[in-house]
């Protein structure tokens, strides 16, 4: 029997839940290591330093221009491995179906899954699935764990910041987040946001076969946006960070977007940018490498590391005045004031 | 023209700051008036880029600020009503009332509290809401209350008869003046609110020209007509010469926006009103008029007397009183930073962005 | 107290405007204001237009910004 929609009895254990694994999870995302079904993934590794990360992904909506919560989830994870200088080769995937989803959006949040793995190169490679009850979940939740490989003498951690360490930036802020809201009820504004969600493994391969142990540290502005990263960087390191607003690519919709709201796009989520901090003589040549890269063509230098003041960030504006960029308190809400 | 980024352009910004400063021998204390001037001056750096001579001091200016506690808990009272749904601006969501702010309200009691843009998307959820009761949160300014007359008119003549607003617009001027009534203030020059200006014109500060003789300069928001109006500000007091200037001559005119005016005046009719920190200000405040009191929230529910009357009562240390007075600044607090930060907030200056204290705490080291 | 932000009117229907910053488009209610047409720029708060900007006004206020730094240096 065909079903269009998850029930409570996909989740059993039972026969639905079986049809449901092979005709639709192993359909969309089958490899020689998920197809075995056995209760662990068992595979062969190099010798040599391993990265393991884990993120759970919860969006509303779950479809979004630029992408679903399918390749969000695998792109997160991909790009969690990278900046820790891995290279990513094996994610898990646990979904949390709220009762009632349809069975084709779950098959498109698979197959873009399995499209943003083939982008990155990984394989999806075990997994689980539970069906909760209509309002326990929103539709669907998704959990991804991975693991990478970390080449041999590289080291990328916030503690290997020094002064003088140029700041780049891979490209444009606030895409995803502004993607995600102009889908929102209520807001009402539109224009052709896309989510900027994307596979950063091959972009930090290429800048690390250029400049190797040069990059000092790595993250991915996800919540919370750069300005969040850049004061973690700054509190880990004890140093400071000083950036200059006019360096910082942001796209004219999201600027519009942005003033429309009264939000700061210093502060708004990126699925698919990284900041780095690398030692300033190799900025320039990590820059060009950057740029070569489709993810990277927007990159810019967008600041240094200073010696103080200590744990802080500090803006320098478009007409020459400076401000501190603190961490973001709380969602950012549509105001007047 | 885009009417933003010729008015941040670096080189005059920069050919403004230095014939600014040196126009300040000596010590000159402006207030802007504005929240939003405030927070432009930080977001730019603009205090930093000037001699110290300089001092820039805040007002009262936000609206947010300065709705009283006893308000924010009649809304929360309000959304905790059968059927009702209650919609605000962001900036109110997480004020603090006298207990509890409308966010926890929504997180701990389940109350059905929602973000709008707009007064618009208000009277949209009235019509797909038949069955609810929808109350929206009248805050704000000269700037924002004609577009809450202007949505009460558009209810009324659509026969909406499930939506509410419950009122706590402020009038500037009137604030202006107890505030040099008080005498506790010494004030150089005022640069005055631009939106509020694009409403209710020059006029209205006149009296503050003629009869405290400080010259006033209506200002907008970019950081080239913030720095042009501190050196017209400095002007003025060179030449001795005290008015009321335009410097945001291209979105206020001298009347105002009289069609606005208007359909405030229509819908809305002053009323005394409590500050948050500063008390009652005479006919500072907006009531929705007889012809439209079907629209009126707190004449719709039968409000219990509210039990906490005081404003700040439970807020001994915190000075947000003497801060929206422009006594004392953010640093004088006992409670800045230590009790009383934008995660945690015990007064009003500190919850909303544009408030002193939080404009202090996030852009300041 | 009050953001404020100058938007383009793209398109007018009764006292309903389509406005545009940046690409971005937003309805906004024309009830506030009097005399504008599609092309105009407004002050836009609170999904209300509150003021036209006078594009005269404005390239007069950059005009004497500019003054000002040239007859003070």
């Amino acid at each position: 029997m065909q079903f269009d929609r998850i029930l409570l009895s996909h989740g059993s254990g039972g026969r639905l839940s079986q049809q449901l694994i092979h005709d639709v999870f192993l359909k969309e995302l089958g490899n020689e290591i998920l197809d075995e079904l056995n209760d662990s993934a068992v595979f062969n590794v190099a010798e040599g330093k391993l990265a393991y990360t884990t993120d759970a992904y919860v969006v509303s909506p779950i479809f979004f221009p630029g992408g679903d919560i399918g390749r969000l989830s695998a792109c997160g994870t991909v790009n969690d491995l990278s900046m820790s200088g891995a290279k990513p080769f094996y994610l898990s995937a646990s979904f949390i179906i709220e009762e009632g989803l349809s069975i084709n959006d779950l098959k498109t949040i698979l197959m873009s899954m399995k499209q943003a793995a083939d982008e990155a190169g990984v394989k999806i490679v075990c997994g689980d699935t539970k069906v909760v009850g209509r309002g326990m979940a929103d539709k669907v939740f998704i959990t991804t764990s991975g693991i990478g490989l970390i080449p041999d003498g590289i080291d990328i951690s916030p503690r290997r910041i020094r002064p003088g360490d140029s700041v780049i930036l891979s490209g444009t802020i606030g895409d995803h987040g502004i993607a995600i809201l102009s889908q929102r009820e209520g807001l009402g504004f539109s224009s052709d946001f896309i989510s900027d969600v994307a596979p950063l493994n091959h972009l930090v391969a290429s800048m690390l076969d250029e400049v190797g142990n040069d990059i000092h540290a790595m993250r991915d502005p996800t919540r919370g946006g750069l300005a969040t990263t850049l004061n973690e960087f700054a509190q880990v390191a004890n140093l400071g960070m000083r950036i200059y607003e006019d360096k910082i690519p942001v796209q004219d919709n999201i600027r519009g977007a942005c003033e429309l709201l009264g939000f700061d796009p210093l502060y708004i989520a990126n699925e698919g940018k990284l900041v780095t901090i690398v030692e300033n003589v190799a900025g320039d040549r990590v820059l060009a490498c950057m740029k070569r890269h489709p993810l990277g063509i927007n990159a810019e230098i967008i600041g240094e590391v200073v010696e103080k003041p200590e744990g802080m960030v500090s803006l320098v504006t478009r007409i020459g005045g400076t401000r501190v960029i603190d961490m973001m308190v709380g969602d950012q809400l549509p105001r007047i004031c | 023209m885009r009417y933003i980024d010729e008015f941040c352009d670096p080189g005059l910004a920069k050919r403004l700051v230095e014939s600014i400063n040196r126009l300040s021998d000596k010590e000159i204390v402006l207030m802007e008036v504005c929240g939003t001037h405030t927070m432009a001056i930080f977001k730019h750096g603009i205090k930093k880029l000037l001699a110290p001579s300089i001092r820039l001091v805040s007002g009262p200016g936000c609206p947010v600020c300065v709705t009283a506690a006893q308000d924010i808990d009649v809304a929360r009272w309000i959304s905790r009503q059968k059927d009702v749904i209650f919609t605000t601006f962001g900036d109110m969501i997480r004020v603090p009332g006298g207990a509890s702010s409308l966010e926890r309200q929504k997180g701990q009691e389940g109350a059905d509290i929602r973000v709008v843009y707009s007064i618009l998307d208000a009277l949209d959820i009235a019509r797909n809401n038949p069955t609810k009761r929808v109350v929206f949160f009248g805050i704000g300014f000269e700037t924002t209350a004609p577009s809450i007359a202007s949505g009460i008119q558009l209810a009324s003549k659509q026969g909406l008869d499930n939506f509410f607003v419950y009122s706590c617009h402020k009038l500037i001027p009137p604030a202006m003046k107890a505030l040099l009534e008080s005498g506790e203030v010494k004030i150089d020059g005022f640069i005055c609110p631009g939106h509020v200006s694009t409403i209710i014109g020059a006029k209205p500060y006149e009296f503050i020209a003629e009869q405290y003789h400080i010259p006033c300069v209506i200002t907008g928001f970019e950081p080239l007509d913030i720095l042009q109006a501190i050196l017209m500000l400095v002007k003025a007091r060179e030449s001795g010469q005290v008015g009321v200037e335009i410097q945001y001559t291209r979105a206020v005119k001298h009347e105002g926006n009289v069609v606005a005016q208007r359909i405030l005046a229509e819908v809305f009719e002053p009323i005394d009103a409590v500050w948050r920190g500063i008390g009652v200000i005479p006919d500072s405040g907006l009531k929705i008029r007889q012809e439209y009191s079907r629209f009126d929230a707190l004449l719709q529910f039968e409000m219990p007397e509210m039990s906490d009357k005081s404003d700040l009562s439970n807020l001994s240390d915190c000075i947000c009183g003497l801060i929206l007075r422009g006594i004392a600044i953010p640093t004088d607090c006992p409670l800045f930073k230590t009790v009383c930060n934008t995660e945690n907030p015990v007064g009003a200056c500190m919850v909303s962005l544009e408030g002193t204290c939080a404009a202090y705490y996030k852009y300041s080291p | 107290m009050c953001l404020g932000i100058p938007v383009k009117i793209m398109k007018i229907s009764d006292s309903l405007a389509v406005v545009e910053i940046g690409g971005v488009k937003r309805q906004a209610s024309l009830a506030l204001v009097e005399d504008v047409r599609v092309g105009d720029y407004v002050i836009l708060h609170a999904g209300f237009a509150i003021q036209k900007v006078d594009e005269d006004d404005a390239r007069e206020s950059l005009r004497l910004l500019e003054e000002i730094g040239i007859c003070d240096i």
